[in-house]
């Protein structure tokens, strides 16, 4: 971040505060749960604000607002936005759903886009990314790599998208090391730094010697890199800054071509609402280079699996699997549906923690 | 359940490191609410401490520099409340409150371009032989240099309080600040002069957060340390060596329920976010209950020569 985009920032407040603008350019607003600097999950939804720009230069304005918390200030933030002209709003965090429903309902010529929600509305479409099959690389990679066969988990809220991602790496971490055991630690925060890193060096200190994060900031990798030993994962966003050890690989959300594409919609007319769910394949999810810390054969692997999970030809939740209490979900073969995965509310399994409710 | 895997030893650095903030900033507000002021701005002055130190240690590749830089801001922008609440005769809770959110908006703008950006950290401190002592000295003696500061800086304000002259002073200005100019000591400079170390101690605890137990600049980042170190001088009651305990059994309760859930531990996991909290307002109680408070009889009051 430098001056430039400092200004840029006060610019865009000043001009989301004041009132509308010049109705020839296209403009989309962005709503950030933290700040575009978290080199994480905010971080990449404002790389694709600026692929926008790119693409459409002159034709687009680009507005966002940070560090909007999941309350009534997000309704607050998001109906400015929309007062302001904005054509096009980007809501990107879960707890912006109602909000963003909300509004919508007063604006009913203004487009809005909810990640990672699932209710729509004529003007409201919602767009999610398949982490799950990226935490399936990562769970194959981290079941390879421990020697303690303790993997710490420092997850968020007890949310389908957060206990997906638990599930999808815990039944690839267990796939080559039956002895694997995982815990996991809630943060009850998207991003709260102190709190990321001392729930990190609180499994390290477990006996954990893999780290994965569902939390938004690089706190994590920090306090792994201090403890030596330990590897971790970019979350969101590569977080090579902290590779090659701890960050030995990565999910890298691409939000970049879907914001894009929406944009265009928006300025030839033929956006329409609908829930899209993208993965490996189209290129929503990315894998973030392995490092060389990861012995030759492992990463081979990993990457097939991601190959074969890209193809089609595999898919992350196939059966036989167990819900946690023992019962039967996916038969030999079976692979599970995507209205299970979107309201996924059981572990599998072999974890032996609870889902706080 | 399975606790075996909590290593008592690792736990207990954890909890040096994670109460090493609000310890700096208690002990400062506990030498500013000896002299007869009550600071509620901690938290303004913590988190500008964060964002200067970080940008200072960041620009100077010095964490150590960076710490200096912290107390010089903290303590640069408690004058401001000293100004208001000594000279112009300010209410001193709203003044304090108004401090708070100051500092948390002028540390957003300062902090702008530092964030995502990686700061130098401070070594661990090599104490030879006592390091090396087993369980113990990865306990105890393996921390880097802010963390013996701190306890430092208890043992010094106690001693000073205790023995000094100074200390009397400063006591008997908080005591009574009309007996005192009656006896012909400078009430609003021995008040300013306490303002400025505990702006400087918030500042130090500040960056330490910053620099140290994250490491890592991101708004708003001290997200209430600075209320929990007021209330820890309430706990103490005005104690320096029980700063020490209320600030270890405070961080010791936030590292000890991720430890809990990080070692499958089958207790709620609302109740273990909230027990920190619960502690305090526990211990709080029984204090009160005690009726015993030991708070320096002019707290708060604002002091006049013409009074």
């Amino acid at each position: 971040m430098n001056r430039r985009t400092l200004l840029a920032t006060v610019a865009a407040a000043t001009i989301v505060s004041t009132a509308a603008w010049a109705d020839d350019a296209v403009t989309a607003g962005f709503i950030f749960i933290g700040p575009v600097g978290d080199g994480g999950w905010t971080y990449e939804h404002n790389q694709g604000r600026l692929a926008v720009e790119e693409a459409y230069g002159d034709k687009v304005k680009t507005v966002y607002q940070e560090n909007v918390p999941e309350s009534a200030d997000a309704e607050r933030a998001i109906t400015q936005m929309a007062l302001a002209g904005a054509d096009i709003i980007f809501t990107t965090s879960f707890g912006y759903m109602d909000p963003t429903l909300a509004v919508a309902a007063k604006f009913p010529n203004v487009k809005f886009e909810h990640a990672t929600g699932y209710k729509q509305a004529d003007n409201v479409a919602t767009y999610s990314a398949r982490f799950y099959e990226g935490r399936a690389v990562q769970g194959h990679i981290a079941g390879n790599m421990t020697k303690t066969n303790k993997i710490g988990y420092i997850a968020s809220f007890p949310i389908p998208e957060v206990i997906r991602g638990i599930n999808a790496a815990y039944i690839h971490a267990k796939e080559v090391n039956p002895d694997v055991e995982f815990s996991v630690v809630w943060a009850y925060t998207w991003f709260d730094p102190a709190k990321e890193a001392d729930a990190a060096r609180a499994l390290i200190e477990n006996g954990a010697d893999v780290v994965l994060q569902h939390t938004d900031s690089t706190a994590p990798q920090a306090a792994a890199k201090e403890a030596g030993n330990v590897i971790t994962f970019g979350q969101a966003s590569d977080m090579a800054d902290y590779g090659p050890m701890p960050r030995v690989s990565s999910i890298i959300d691409n939000w970049g071509p879907y914001y894009v594409d929406r944009v265009g919609a928006v300025m030839d007319g033929t956006w329409t609402s609908g829930n899209t769910w993208d993965g490996i394949a189209p290129g929503m999810v990315g894998i973030g280079e392995i490092s060389d810390a990861v012995p030759a054969e492992v990463k081979a692997s990993a990457l097939a699996l991601k190959d074969s999970i890209a193809s089609g030809e595999y898919h992350t939740f196939t059966g036989p699997l167990k819900k946690q209490d023992g019962s039967d979900w996916l038969a030999d073969g079976e692979t599970a549906d995507d209205g299970t995965l979107a309201g996924m509310n059981f572990y599998v399994e072999g974890i032996t923690a609870d889902i706080p409710n | 359940m399975d606790l075996s895997s909590i290593s008592p030893v690792l736990l207990v650095a954890s909890i040096m490191v994670s109460a090493t903030p609000i310890l700096f900033a208690a002990i400062g507000e506990l030498v500013v609410e000896k002299s007869g002021v009550l600071n509620l701005g901690v938290e303004g002055m913590m988190i500008t401490g964060a964002v200067v130190g970080f940008a200072v240690a960041v620009n100077t590749e010095s964490p150590l520099v960076g710490f200096v830089a912290a107390a010089v801001a903290g303590a640069v922008l408690s004058l401001a409340f000293g100004f208001l609440t000594q000279h112009l005769l300010s209410n001193q809770v709203a003044t304090g409150l108004g401090l708070t959110l100051a500092g948390l908006g002028l540390s957003a703008l300062i902090g702008k371009p530092y964030e995502g950006m990686k700061s130098p950290t401070l070594p661990k401190l090599d104490l030879g032989p006592l390091s090396d002592i087993p369980g113990v000295g990865k306990m105890v003696f393996s921390h880097d240099i802010m963390v013996y500061v701190s306890i430092l800086l208890v043992a010094a304000v106690w001693a000073f309080l205790k023995f000094t002259r100074g200390g009397l002073i400063l006591r008997a200005v908080g005591e009574s600040h009309d007996s005192a100019h009656a006896l012909g000591y400078k009430v609003v400079r021995v008040r300013m002069i306490a303002i400025l170390f505990g702006g400087a101690c918030a500042g130090l605890g500040g960056a330490y957060l910053s620099l140290v137990r994250v490491p890592q600049w991101t708004e708003g980042m001290t997200a209430g340390a600075g209320w929990i170190a007021l209330a820890i001088v309430v706990f103490a009651s005005w104690r320096p060596w029980r700063i020490l305990i209320g600030a270890y059994l405070f961080g010791g309760v936030t590292v000890l329920q991720l430890n809990l859930q990080a070692a499958g531990a089958k207790v709620p996991v609302a109740l273990l976010s909230a027990s920190p909290y619960l502690i305090t307002i526990l211990v709080l109680v029984i204090i009160s209950a005690r009726g015993a408070h030991g708070a320096p009889a002019s707290l708060g009051r604002v002091f006049h020569a013409s009074n």
